[in-house]
């Protein structure tokens, strides 16, 4: 299978500091890929460069084999690239339902005339959106929670409202930046599965997450960065060897799990 | 029959519109009623702009400049229509927007905000001093719509003032309608996405520039609608319509009552326009008593007047 979204010597300084560099790795149909590393690592810095966020100083990202280097977030959506926020990036003053029809926006999205007018066309295409938004928040377990103002949810509910809202953009690749942070137990295990089922649909995901056992669980690969560098990859069993790695990372997480 | 907020909203408005009138001590009255619906209307259009999509102009004035003046040369000149004059002035209103709006609304923060000011300032010199064609700060005529004129052949023999009052509220109705259809449709929500959070919803795919830049021209068209109506009734008008002041107004009206709610903000419009006729005794105070009602509405009331206080009477109820 051909990589669907694949990344080569990326890099970017902040005022001469090297916050990312020469990072390379691809991410196939259906694979789960996870980035770690220690805070401060560039983790979401790689995310926002991948996502047109932030210009790549330096390297290459690729869609599909198309080169979209440094390309407006928006036009990264149309071309089937999805992502979630670390820091929540909700509409907190529409509803919870209306922040997942938003992500519908490309497909329900028309004349502007015909949205003034409220000509038939313009409501049979939000009544699609609605029912499809519908549906994803009953996949994520929000249903109950539709016609409440998204501003009043709990953290672990709007990661999951994020993940159902980069869902219904139908994505090709899907980032996800930290989506168990904050969640207990249970939430963390139902987005487990639901990244999974995801995946497993044909979607290539890229996931930043800090919960050490989830990552091991789910990725198919793992790329550990240090410092703005690329130290290792490979299966979770190969990374969680690593020397490099324990020194860098999981080493002061064993610490702290035996502590 | 359960009605859509929609719905509610707009037949509130019309019996507010249509009931009214039994009130009125005297003939005047209309008039000022009539005025509070103009201002309405332009105050709708910000809805649009700062309600929906988070952009502040302070040059909208210069949109309802060019309305107003397109009704009192383009019948002269271009021996158009009265009617179809204002609908020129809406255009090109809606053109100068795109124009303005372009360049500038790629840039994030306040660029809108003083590239608008300088907008109205540059509109309202024009009017002033191309005393050739607008015959400068002295003001200009402007022709009769002749639709009374027309009603009065179908038997309905209304006043100037009755005319005014309720073809200015259809108006008023008409604009209400479009941003209630704009605020629940894909367009809609782009806009208040943008405004809830930028990067969020271009991650979804809104181009944010092309959004804004619809919102802005919407809302300018708005204006230059409701400076024409102006024009029409007034049958006169002076560069004081694209003033700093009448922007400052248009924003003012609407922050104070409720950006957000296209009711809300007409609620606002009627206050202001109501208050310097209450307030005539003070007139020399009145800017300043705007300003203090402004600030203490934007410390103790943030949303605007109407949905807070909407919000008190649902608190007690529940």
């Amino acid at each position: 299978m051909s990589a669907l979204l694949s990344i080569e010597g990326l890099g970017i300084t902040f005022g001469g500091l090297k916050a990312v560099h020469d990072v390379g790795f691809s991410v196939r149909e259906g694979e789960i890929v996870s980035v770690i590393g220690p805070n401060g690592a560039g983790k979401t810095t790689l995310f926002n460069m991948i996502s047109g966020v932030y210009q790549p100083g330096a390297g290459r990202v690729s869609l599909s084999g198309e080169d979209v280097t440094g390309m407006r977030p928006d036009l990264l959506a149309r071309r089937g690239l999805s992502r979630t926020f670390q820091n929540l990036q909700i509409f907190q003053s529409m509803t919870v339902l209306e922040n997942a029809i938003a992500g519908y926006h490309l497909r329900e999205s028309g004349s502007v005339l015909a949205d003034l007018l409220g000509l038939p066309a313009s409501r049979r295409r939000a009544l699609t959106a609605r029912e499809g938004a519908r549906a994803l928040l009953a996949r994520v377990g929000l249903d109950r929670a539709a016609e409440r103002e998204a501003g009043n949810l709990c953290y672990g509910a709007l990661k999951r409202l994020e993940i159902a809202r980069a869902l219904a953009l139908n994505p090709k690749v899907l980032l996800l930046d930290e989506p168990a942070a904050g969640c207990n137990a249970v939430e963390t295990e139902e987005i487990d599965h639901l990244i999974a089922e995801v995946a497993a649909s044909g979607v290539a995901i890229l996931l930043v997450e800090h919960d050490m056992k989830m990552v091991m669980r789910i990725s198919n690969h793992i790329v550990v960065l240090d410092h703005g560098e690329k130290i290792a990859e490979g299966d979770p069993a190969t990374v969680s060897r690593d020397p490099a790695v324990i020194a860098a990372y999981l080493g002061t997480e064993a610490d702290h799990a035996d502590g | 029959m359960k009605l859509t907020p929609k719905q509610a909203t707009l037949l509130v408005l019309a019996a507010l519109i249509a009931l009214t009138p039994f009130f009125f001590p005297s003939g005047y009255y209309y008039r000022v009623g009539a005025l509070i619906f103009v201002n309405g209307l332009a105050v709708t259009g910000i809805v649009i702009l700062t309600g929906y999509a988070g952009q502040v102009s302070l040059g909208h004035a210069g949109f309802a400049g060019i309305g107003a003046y397109a009704c009192a040369l383009a019948p002269v000149h271009l021996g158009l229509h009265p009617a179809l004059a204002a609908v020129l002035g809406a255009i090109l209103s809606g053109c100068m927007a795109w124009l303005v709006g372009r360049p500038i609304l790629r840039l994030k923060g306040y660029y809108l905000a003083v590239a608008t000011l300088g907008f109205g300032i540059l509109v309202s010199m024009v009017l002033n001093n191309e005393r050739w064609l607008t015959r400068g700060p002295d003001g200009i005529d402007v022709p009769d719509l002749g639709l009374r004129g027309l009603l009065k052949g179908w038997g309905l023999d209304l006043s100037n003032g009755e005319f005014w009052y309720f073809f200015s509220g259809l108006c008023l109705l008409v604009g209400a309608w479009l941003a209630l259809n704009l605020y629940d449709s894909p367009t809609g929500r782009a806009l208040r996405a943008l405004h809830g959070s930028e990067i969020a919803a271009r991650v979804v795919g809104v181009d944010v520039a092309r959004a804004k830049l619809q919102a802005f021209v919407i809302s300018a068209v708005y204006a230059s609608f409701s400076g024409s109506l102006l024009a029409l009734q007034n049958k006169f008008v002076t560069p004081d319509v694209a003033g700093f002041m009448h922007s400052i107004e248009m924003v003012t009206m609407a922050v104070l009552g409720g950006v957000g709610s296209v009711l809300g903000a007409i609620f606002g419009a009627g206050i202001l326009t109501l208050l310097p006729q209450a307030l005539t005794v003070f007139a020399e105070y009145e800017q300043l008593l705007l300003g203090l009602v402004m600030m203490l509405v934007m410390i103790f009331l943030r949303e605007g007047l109407l949905p807070s206080i909407l919000r008190k009477i649902r608190g007690t109820g529940e």
